[in-house]
C-alpha cells in the first residue's frame, strides 16, 4: 500500500509526519534539530529517501542538512554561498543601493531527475545550485545580472528567491519567483533569464505594471502542462497560459485576493487552492474563519472548503510554502499554519482534520507519496 | 587544551555536551582555536565566524575570565588560563530575538 509523508519545517525545528495511504492515522516523529529554524525540507522525486533540509538561525546563519534515509539520520552538507564575482547593490526600503548579501536558504528544489542534483533559492534573492548532493553550491549569476537586479527591493519578509519550478517537459526551463521583484524563467539551463511580469498589475509600486517589482508570493504548476502557471500575489490570483508571458487575473469570488499558499491538484490541473488571507496588514483569515478555496475551473470561480477547519476565532496565517499535494488516487491537500496546525485533506478539500495542533509556527509542508 | 562551552544552538547541531575539548598547534587565540574547533566539526563552519571574511557572526560573542574577548584581534592571545586549559572559552549567543 502506498505511504504518505509529509515534511514540515518550523520556526523551531523540523517534524516528519507518516502514514499509510489511508491517511487516517499519523505518526509524528521530531522535533530535528530542535530549536532552529526550518525554512523548507524537500525530497528527491529521483530518490525520494533522499531528503534536503535548510536550516537556519539569527545567531549562527545557515546549514543545508542531508538525509540518505528518509529522515531519519541526517548530516550537514555544504553551507557556503557565495555570490558570483562582485554582488552589486540591489534597492533597500528607503530606495537607496544595499551590497547583496547572503541572509539564508528559503526554498530547496530538487532536481527531477538526478538526486545529487538540488536548486536553492536565498535571500537576498538568487539563484545557487549543487550537483554534489549538496556539498558545494554554485550561482547562477545571470538572474541577478539580466538587467533589472538594482532596481530590485525586499518584501517585508526580506528579498528572498522563494519559488522554485522545474519544468518537467523541458529541463533547460527554470521559473522562479522573488519577493519583491517578481516571477522569472529562463529557457537555456539558467545561464539567461528573463521577468515574466506581463499583466501583473501592483498598485503599491510607482508604476503598476512595471517590468518587476511586483510581490509575488508564490506560483505553481501542474507538471502534466508545464505551460499553466498559477500565482498568488501579495494582492491578486493570477493564471498564465503561456508559460508566464502574460497574466491574468482569476480571482473571481474569492472573499480576499491576498494571501501566500497555493497548489494544484495532483490529478486535475485545473483545480487549485488558495488560503486567503484578509489583507498584507491583517495576516489572519477574513472573519477569523479559516477556509481553504478552492476552483474547478482554473480560476475565478471559487467555493469555501470549512469542513474540519475552525469557522470562528482563527487568527493563524498559512505561509507561501505550506501547503502542498500528495498524489494518491484520491488526491490529499496539506496546509500547515503558524498556529502550529498541519492539516489533511483525503478527498481533494472537501473534509480536513488537524495531524497534529501544537508544533511550533509552521513555515513550510512538502508532501512525498511513496510506493 | 583548550575547554571550550557551547551555545546550545551549536551544541545540537555538532551534537557534543556543553563542553568541547581541543588541542591546537601552536599559540591560543581566537584564530587557531576556532579555526580547531572547526577543523574537528567541519558542521560548525560558518555558524560562529563568515567562511569568507572570517568575522564573528554579529550574534556571537567570546567570554572568558570575565571578559568580553569579542572585539580583539582574531590574532592576539587568549588570556593564560585559557590557554592552559583552567579557564573556559566561552561561545555566547547573544540575548536577542526573546
Amino acid at each position: 500500500m502506498s505511504k504518505v509523508r509529509v515534511l514540515v519545517g518550523t520556526k523551531k525545528g523540523a517534524f516528519i509526519l507518516t502514514s499509510d495511504g489511508k491517511r487516517k492515522r499519523w505518526k509524528v516523529a521530531g522535533p530535528h534539530f530542535g530549536g532552529w529554524e526550518m525554512y523548507h525540507l524537500k525530497g528527491s522525486p529521483a530518490e525520494p529517501n533522499r531528503l534536503y533540509a535548510s536550516q537556519s538561525s539569527g545567531w549562527h546563519g545557515q546549514v543545508i542538512q542531508r538525509s540518505d534515509d528518509g529522515g531519519k539520520t541526517w548530516a550537514p552538507v555544504g553551507n557556503k554561498f557565495t555570490y558570483d564575482g562582485v554582488p552589486g547593490t540591489h534597492q533597500w526600503y528607503d530606495g537607496t543601493p544595499r551590497p547583496w548579501e547572503f541572509k539564508r536558504v528559503w526554498h530547496l528544489e530538487p532536481s527531477l531527475t538526478d538526486p545529487d542534483t538540488v536548486y536553492a533559492g536565498i535571500e537576498d534573492a538568487a539563484l545557487f545550485r549543487s550537483t554534489d548532493a549538496g556539498q558545494t553550491w554554485q550561482e547562477f549569476p545571470g538572474l541577478r545580472g539580466h538587467g533589472s537586479g538594482p532596481h530590485w527591493q525586499p518584501g517585508a519578509g526580506g528579498m528572498c528567491l522563494h519559488t522554485i519550478i522545474l519544468d518537467p517537459s523541458d529541463a533547460a526551463r527554470i521559473f522562479i519567483a522573488i519577493s519583491a521583484a517578481g516571477a522569472f524563467r529562463t529557457d537555456d539551463g539558467g545561464v539567461t533569464w528573463r521577468p515574466i511580469n506581463r499583466g501583473l498589475r501592483s498598485e503599491y509600486i510607482p508604476d503598476p505594471t512595471a517590468e518587476v517589482g511586483h510581490c509575488v508570493h508564490h506560483v505553481a504548476m501542474h507538471p502534466a502542462r508545464p505551460r499553466v502557471l498559477f500565482m498568488q500575489k501579495h494582492w491578486d490570483v493570477m493564471r498564465s497560459d503561456d508559460a508566464g508571458d502574460s497574466w491574468h487575473e482569476v480571482s473571481g469570488n474569492l472573499p480576499s485576493d491576498f494571501g501566500f499558499a497555493l497548489d494544484v491538484h495532483a490529478h486535475e490541473p485545473d483545480t487549485i487552492y488558495v488560503v486567503p488571507i484578509k489583507s498584507d496588514s491583517e495576516h489572519y483569515p477574513p472573519e477569523g474563519k479559516l477556509r481553504v478555496y478552492r476552483s474547478r475551473t482554473g480560476g475565478n470561480e471559487w467555493e469555501a472548503l470549512t469542513r474540519g477547519l475552525p469557522q470562528r476565532n482563527c487568527y493563524v496565517n498559512v505561509l507561501r510554502d505550506a501547503m502542498a499535494v500528495d498524489s494518491l488516487d484520491s488526491c490529499g491537500v496539506y496546509f500547515g499554519t503558524t498556529g502550529g496546525q498541519v492539516y489533511a485533506s483525503s478527498d481533494s478539500g472537501d473534509h480536513w482534520a488537524a495531524i497534529v495542533r501544537d508544533l511550533p509556527a509552521v513555515l513550510s509542508v512538502e508532501v512525498q507519496t511513496l510506493p | 587544551m583548550i575547554r571550550l562551552i557551547l551555545p546550545a544552538h551549536l551544541r545540537i547541531l555538532a551534537g557534543v555536551g556543553t563542553q568541547v575539548e581541543i588541542e591546537i598547534d601552536g599559540e591560543a587565540t581566537l584564530r587557531s582555536v576556532l579555526g580547531a574547533l572547526e577543523a574537528r566539526y567541519p558542521t560548525l563552519r560558518g555558524t560562529i565566524r563568515d567562511q569568507v571574511t572570517g568575522q564573528r557572526r554579529p550574534f556571537v560573542r567570546f567570554f572568558a575570565c570575565g571578559e568580553d574577548l569579542s572585539h580583539q584581534s582574531p590574532d592576539a592571545l587568549l588570556p593564560e588560563a585559557v590557554a592552559s586549559g583552567a579557564e573556559p572559552l566561552l561561545l555566547v549567543g547573544a540575548i536577542a530575538g526573546g
